[in-house]
């Protein structure tokens, strides 16, 4: 079921996404209002009930996350969007969606923290989204769109990792993509989705199945986490995703994601003009996170300068991917944003601090 | 050689001015460019200054923020205060004559004062104010065409409307005509 | 996966109906069986806990009610979260309080689904306050097994929302100081005041006469859901012998005796019964 138009359709990121998860097939959205993603909300409020699926604005990001759990353990292909403090209230259950095995996408529109922060746009949700936000041993595939239609994009094949590994999936942006319109070429896709041999449906006619994350004996829950490390494993050798702009003369590159990504790309544009072999490496999968392809780059590479809307999160996987290669970082926090020519400067700081002996 | 055209459009909240932007982002995309929108969002927008940053380029753009622009339009003193410095050398600024009395600090810039409040009451609608602005901009730098103007501004809103907003277009376009060839 | 499946007695006798007759020509009436939905093996629950009889009054509905193939229950945090080990149907599980919030999303996406959630009270009255009010307001369409014990039982025995004024508990061990503490919460009192609830009740299993007007109420609840009613729940107030410091005897009396006294028991509200008297 792929709709094509003939032109595109200038969209702003938070409609952008709701519709492609409508395309996508989603069948039930749950959400709580805020900023800066409220739109998201807004637009499956409108759109959902007229297609005659679900939509439920929860009493909290508490009450959202847990309506999407019960409603994923009924195989629906399953919507919750948020934003940074939101996600804080999303973790508990995002733990028992881990270990229950539940296909979820959620949306994460990343806005200033700590605390109630700015409604600014951020990237200080690294850390939370590829290494934590609940207890216990898992990770959950998250991914980075760099622009709308890449988010359009991404949002259907969040849904195809959630259902083929049994998992949530976050895709990870921040207050610009939300907000911000860019053209969107309405070409959507339907996932593969079949959660038919575990979807609770009632035991009619087979054995009753039980979605749970409880493993009370040890042994038990031994076993189990060893059924998810070696999930997480297979995702991380068949899933990881990067993409490189101007790597082949590079000496120097600048290493980001999101909205990041996107500022280096200007200002990798105005070094080159000054004669600074530079280019771009843009991890798409934040978690699995391209180390390998990072790794066997940076042998030929003088430094690398990474870019972020934070204080240093995804440096720190940056610096344990690489050796030998100096790692400078450039980032700003609270809502504010790298200006390209901070980042030129920050290219020329490494630049020339690396510059070979003559 | 690639062309990257930033715009940037600030005022009051309730000037039309997010409205404009996208009318001039529409534009681009309708003339096969790349585009973005950026707004100012979050309480500002109600009432208080809001701005749009509109790119358009021939080729995929980077950053939607951006630290220089070429184009400025200020319908209010706060604006001019806060975006005159982001215009590049020889960058276009919109003034809107009816609120700045002031004088801009920089002397390297092309200055354009347009009367868009006084304008948009001849028109008979306020809030056509920021596409009097857009329309005097376009015509001193055709970053895009008019004809893509006005058929981004004839898919919006109802035909009253759409046949006030293609006055103020006018209006505008006229006022930015370079007068000297 | 640890469900014990093959241990349920297929075409259980719950079925009630007319007495059944051997094959033998044997003339006994089997008046009491076991339910078909009920696993056959004993429960880890402690000697004189509530939850076995409690089970075993839902195995015995959903069985008389045809509701085996169509229900999906939702088991909470508690001692009561191996419900599913013991009722022969699909479950959910769902993390502390908020089962309310996860019956919701199964129930919207469910719409043919019987759905009912199974809380203790420190599950449904303290932590997942929100929830249950919530989806209470909303009326959702599903059945709530709220079973009051007045203490954290899984957890060792400390105080609960719920726990009566002087109660010893581990964490109150000088007795509930309602200056320290606060009051017992009436909480199904509060939900009956929403118009998303179409029926709230409060019962005991301190007896077998006690027993069977819960199981009333219960099938009053789960009528209610399929009548296409809004949230029923049902608050049965049980026993925590151990976190209690009693003999399973002096718990059940302690519930006819004194916590009755704070819980009083009876149909809170009926509307659909209401509105079919006014009509």
């Amino acid at each position: 079921m792929t709709a094509v138009a003939e032109r595109p359709r200038l969209m702003k990121g938070n409609e952008a996404m709701a519709d492609a998860a409508i395309e996508a097939g989603c069948d039930a959205y749950f959400g709580y209002p805020i900023t800066p993603q409220a739109e998201l909300l807004e637009r499956m409020a409108r759109r959902m009930p007229e297609l005659g699926r679900v939509f439920v604005q929860a009493e909290s990001e508490v009450g959202a996350i847990n309506m999407a759990l019960g409603a994923a353990a009924t195989g629906a292909k399953v919507l919750v969007s948020t934003s940074s403090p939101g996600m804080s209230l999303m973790a508990e259950a995002m733990s028992y969606m881990a270990g229950s095995e539940l296909p979820i996408v959620l949306i994460n529109v990343m806005r200033g923290g700590p605390g109630l922060g700015s409604i600014g746009p951020s990237q200080s949700d690294y850390f939370q989204a590829t290494k934590g936000h609940g207890h216990g041993d898992y990770r959950v595939p998250v991914l980075a769109p760099s622009s709308i239609s890449e988010a359009v994009a991404l949002v259907a094949d969040s849904f195809e990792l959630a259902a083929r590994y049994r998992t949530p999936v976050i895709l990870l942006a921040d207050g610009i993509q939300g907000q911000a319109m860019e053209p969107v070429m309405p070409t959507f896709r339907m996932p593969d989705w079949d959660t038919a041999s575990w979807e609770l449906t009632g035991a009619d006619g087979r054995e009753p199945r039980v979605v749970k994350s409880l493993h009370l004996r040890p042994e038990d829950l031994e076993v189990h986490n060893a059924h998810l490390q070696a999930k997480f494993a297979t995702i991380t050798e068949r899933e990881v995703r990067w993409a490189g702009e101007q790597l082949e003369d590079a000496e120097v590159v600048v290493v980001a994601y999101g909205t990041a990504a996107r500022v280096a790309r200007t200002a990798i544009e105005r070094a080159r003009a000054d004669g600074l072999h530079v280019g771009l490496f843009r991890p798409i999968t934040l978690w699995p996170f391209p180390s390998k392809a990072l790794a066997e780059l940076a042998p030929r590479l003088r430094a690398i300068v990474v870019v972020e809307l934070s204080a240093g999160q995804m440096v720190e996987d940056v610096r344990l991917a690489v050796e030998r290669v100096p790692v400078f970082f450039h980032g700003r926090t609270g809502g504010m944003v790298p200006t390209p020519s901070e980042v030129v400067d920050r290219l020329r700081v490494a630049w020339a601090l690396t510059a070979p002996t003559p | 050689m690639t062309m990257e055209r930033a715009t940037i459009l600030s005022g009051f909240g309730g000037q039309g001015l997010l409205f404009a932007g996208q009318v001039l982002a529409q534009a681009g995309m309708l003339e096969g460019k790349h585009v973005s929108w950026l707004p100012s969002y979050g309480p500002e927008m109600r009432g208080g200054t809001a701005s749009c940053t509109v790119i358009v380029a021939d080729r995929p753009i980077g950053s939607p923020v951006v630290d220089r622009a070429d184009i400025v339009i200020a319908l209010n003193p706060p604006s001019l205060a806060k975006f005159e410095g982001l215009l590049a050398p020889g960058g276009l600024l919109v003034l809107n004559d009816s609120l700045i009395e002031a004088v801009p600090g920089r002397t390297d810039l092309e200055i354009l004062r347009v009367p868009c409040s006084a304008l948009a009451r001849e028109v008979g609608d306020e809030r056509v104010i920021s596409v009097i602005a857009l329309g005097a901009a376009i015509a001193r730098r055709p970053i895009v065409g008019e004809a893509a103007v006005r058929e981004a501004l004839g898919a919006k809103g109802r035909p009253e409307v759409v046949d006030a907003n293609l006055r103020a277009l006018a209006l505008g376009l006229e006022r930015g005509a370079p007068v000297v060839a | 996966m640890t469900t014990p499946r093959n241990a349920l007695v297929p075409g259980g006798a719950a079925d009630q109906g007319p007495a059944s007759t051997t094959p033998s020509g044997d003339s006994r009436r089997l008046i009491y069986g076991h339910p078909s939905l009920l696993a056959e093996r004993p429960t880890h629950y402690c000697p004189g806990c509530g939850h076995g009889i409690i089970h075993r009054l839902i195995a015995e509905l959903l069985d008389e009610l045809h509701l085996g193939p169509t229900t999906i229950g939702v088991a909470s945090v508690g001692c009561s979260v191996f419900a599913y080990d013991y009722l022969g149907i699909d479950f959910v599980e769902s993390p502390h309080g908020r089962a309310p919030a996860v019956a919701t999303g199964v129930r919207r996406t469910r719409p043919d689904a019987f759905v009912f959630t199974y809380q203790g009270d420190g599950d449904l009255a303290a932590i997942g306050t929100a929830e249950i009010i919530h989806a209470a307001a909303r009326g959702e369409r599903i059945s709530v097994v709220f079973v009051n014990n007045g203490i954290y039982g899984m957890t060792g025995g400390q105080m609960a929302p719920t726990t009566l004024l002087g109660q010893h508990t581990t964490s109150s061990p000088e007795g509930r100081d309602s200056s320290l503490a606060g009051y017992p919460i009436p909480i199904t009192e509060m939900l009956a005041l929403l118009p998303g609830v179409s029926y709230a009740a409060r019962g005991s299993i301190a007896d077998p006469s006690q027993i069977g007007k819960t199981k009333v109420m219960l099938r009053r609840a789960f009528e209610d859901q399929l009548g296409g009613g809004r949230t029923s729940i049902v608050e049965i107030l049980s026993t925590c012998p151990v976190g209690w410091g009693m003999t399973p005897q002096e718990s059940m009396d302690h519930v006819a005796n004194e916590v009755v006294g704070v819980y009083p028991l009876g149909v809170l509200v009926d509307r659909r019964a209401a509105a079919a008297k006014g009509a």
